[in-house]
């Protein structure tokens, strides 16, 4: 409680990391990160497969252990303390890969979940903001559904709302669009446009470009654990200043 | 031009006779080569002699059995004569297989607790009937307490009433509209307490001081015994005659140890599977054991364990009911295997489960609760009612500890000298009643897998 008064006056990053590092056994996954992500910020994270950009965003939220450094966000230091964990993971919804959804939840169910148990919203109140979201993304018709009986856009979409649900004042995207097929990526990306329009810090794994250069803020390039450099969308596509960044680029630009 | 006009004859005439319909089954299934043809007449040939035989046996050659018009007795004598199926074995002896040696002017006790029982079953099996949950746990109550009254017999002291109301009124403080009761209700849990739980600590706390003193644990137990004993009053005086424990035996005995022993069993291997997976190293190696140690014996060595080694190291003065050690037993045993299956399940749940319920901010057994054991459980229906119907015919082993449950009665009634060496109908009857339970189970858990499917797999 008085963490979270705390970081409502201070200005400054909602997302820190301060050199951190972390090992899978004797392989290093994350060489000495620093990282400050701002109020509002969109942050697009790319890199070849194995660099660490998801091992990354998933430290944010604690779905992974790091083992040096220290990560804050909204002024709430991540450590072993599960009382500090439980209060970060209400502050930062996450979507994934492969949506995750509760399969044996209908989608009204999916959404209405968290609020009802974490935050002890009553019932009616969950599900009319759990239907103002499914709004917002554009499937409200769905909401007696099972996930299983929706397209896999739908699927992420219902993920999106799932996690605002909780009213983040974070959004960790880990490659929300690479279990999709193309027709149905465009779908989720205009759910993140607008999203991100409205002012919400996101932080996103993707290899979708176009996204990066419409609404990025910066875009960070990783490789082998470290983060090898960062710029302003537009500087970073037409003047990358690594090596290895370039031959990244060459290869998803085509 | 050729393929047009084939299209047009089969529209005229439809598909050819041995393609569809009885025939074409025949031919397609049964017929379909020269040595599966063979297979098929020889198979015929067989199957219909072992079936008319079987019929034979079952009905036509069959002796239902004359009472004696004078002495009203049924003879066995139409049997040996005969060679088909004797039920005027069943006849004469189909009480004793259901009851065992209860007394049988009063048999109508257990087979009214037997179907209180089965209708509380059969009510359970009916998922809208657990909302509101409070009423199915209050059914829970009362229809054990009913049964184990109809059992035992005998009068009824305060206590044997109090218990169940008091648990009753105890469930009823969820009843939303009943919560402005809550000095009457927390009253009656405070008589509880006084009354019930209080005395086992003292017992227990008398037990301990024993080493110390004899002088100071004697006072603890009597104390408990002044405590017990406003409950000990007799209020209802005895109606039906007392009939110990001892004397239960077939029907009551195996649906009560098997449908008690997996009820208890069940929440207990939630948390013994949940605990093997846990990240705490302690509540993991307690429960690695627990399982590993009682998987690794037979049902047989768990309850001869219970009634006749674990006796020995109860200190002296202190009985346990022996069918209360036998049910502990079977508990203990079944909770084991049933751990394993739950593992299983828990197993299949994909870890993107795990980490969208830990990044939502769901506590450990919120995760659990309701996310992660709903999708676990569906997914062991199958395996689970294997176990339960591989246990609910394991109860047949208490007989090695003198219980007679429905094996047990039927093996009884074959030593009478005058109906002996009706074996295969004993056996004919008891499997009978196996199987039904037994089907029953079978079919209502693919029901269940159809109710619970919400189209996830595609």
């Amino acid at each position: 409680m008085t963490n979270t008064a705390v970081a409502a006056e201070t200005e400054g990053p909602i997302v820190n990391l301060q050199s951190v590092h972390k090992w899978y056994g004797e392989f290093h996954v994350l060489r000495d990160i620093n990282l400050a992500v701002d109020k509002g910020e969109v942050l697009v994270i790319c890199g070849p497969s194995g660099s660490g950009k998801s091992t990354m965003i998933r430290c944010i939220n604690r779905l992974e252990e790091y083992q040096k450094g220290l990560i804050t966000v909204d002024g709430i230091a991540l450590n072993n303390d599960v009382k500090n964990i439980d209060a970060i993971r209400r502050e930062v919804g996450m979507v994934f890969q492969s949506f995750n959804l509760f399969p044996h939840l209908t989608v009204l169910q999916n959404l209405t979940l968290a609020p009802i148990w974490v935050r002890k919203t009553p019932k009616k109140e969950a599900e009319e903001s759990a239907m103002y979201f499914l709004e917002r993304v554009k499937i409200p018709e769905q909401a007696d559904k099972f996930p299983g009986q929706l397209s896999g856009g739908q699927q992420q979409r219902v993920a999106i709302a799932r996690s605002l649900c909780m009213r983040p004042k974070i959004m960790l995207f880990d490659e929300p669009t690479s279990a999709l097929d193309p027709e149905m990526i465009k779908e989720v990306l205009d759910t993140m446009v607008e999203l991100a329009r409205e002012g919400m810090t996101m932080l996103c794994v993707t290899h979708e470009m176009g996204f990066a250069r419409t609404v990025a803020r910066r875009v960070l390039f990783m490789d082998g654990g470290e983060i090898i450099e960062q710029n302003e969308p537009d500087e970073f596509f037409k003047n990358p200043q690594s090596e290895r960044t370039k031959l990244f680029l060459s290869q998803v630009l085509h | 031009m050729a393929q047009d006009i084939d299209r047009a004859a089969a529209v005229e005439t439809g598909p050819p006779v041995l393609s569809h319909g009885a025939l074409g089954w025949l031919r397609a299934n049964l017929f379909n080569s020269i040595p599966n043809a063979i297979i098929t007449v020889v198979l015929v040939v067989v199957l219909s002699q072992v079936l008319f035989a079987l019929f034979n046996w079952l009905f036509l050659e069959a002796v239902w059995g004359v009472r004696d018009p004078d002495t009203g007795i049924l003879t066995a004598d139409a049997c040996r004569a005969a060679s088909g199926a004797c039920y005027a074995f069943i006849r004469e002896k189909y009480r004793l297989i259901l009851f065992g040696t209860f007394p049988f002017a009063e048999q109508w006790r257990p087979m009214v607790a037997v179907i209180v029982f089965i209708s509380l079953l059969l009510l359970s099996c009916n998922r809208d009937a657990w909302r509101p949950w409070y009423r199915m746990a209050m059914a829970w109550v009362a229809a054990p307490t009913l049964i184990l009254h109809l059992m035992y017999g005998g009068g009824l002291t305060l206590g044997q009433i109090a218990l169940p109301l008091l648990l009753i009124v105890g469930i009823a403080s969820a009843v939303p509209g009943f919560r402005r009761f809550w000095p009457v209700l927390l009253a009656a849990w405070g008589v509880l307490g006084l009354f019930v739980v209080l005395p086992i600590l003292l017992d227990i706390v008398g037990l301990v001081l024993g080493i110390v003193s004899d002088t100071l644990s004697g006072a603890m137990y009597a104390l408990a015994d002044l405590l017990r004993w406003p409950l000990a009053a007799t209020v209802v005086p005895p109606w039906i005659s007392f009939v110990p424990n001892t004397n239960w035996g077939g029907l009551p005995l195996t649906l009560g140890l098997s449908v008690i022993g997996l009820v208890v069993a069940f929440p207990l291997s939630l948390l013994l599977a949940l605990g093997r997976r846990s990240d705490m190293p302690a509540v993991k190696t307690i429960c690695v054991g627990f399982i590993e140690i009682i998987r690794g014996v037979p049902l047989i060595t768990v309850l001869f364990m219970a009634s006749v080694m674990f006796p020995l190291f109860l200190p002296t003065g202190i009985t346990i009911d022996k069918l209360l050690r036998a049910q502990v037993a079977m508990i203990i045993f079944s909770a084991a295997y049933l751990a394993e299956v739950v593992r299983g399940g828990l197993q299949a749940i994909p870890t993107g489960q795990f980490e969208a319920a830990d990044s939502l901010g769901l506590g450990y057994w919120q995760k659990m609760r309701l996310i992660i054991l709903p999708q676990a459980l569906k997914i062991s229906i199958p395996p689970m009612v294997n176990t339960f119907i591989g246990f609910f015919k394991d109860t047949s082993l208490v007989i090695i500890i003198g219980l007679f449950d429905l094996l047990g009665t039927a093996k009884a009634a074959l030593t009478d000298p005058a109906w002996r060496g009706f074996y295969k109908e004993a056996y004919l009857f008891v499997a009978l009643l196996y199987f039904s339970f037994c089907f029953f189970m079978s079919r209502y858990s693919q029901y269940l897998e159809k109710k619970l499917n919400t189209g996830h797999r595609r």
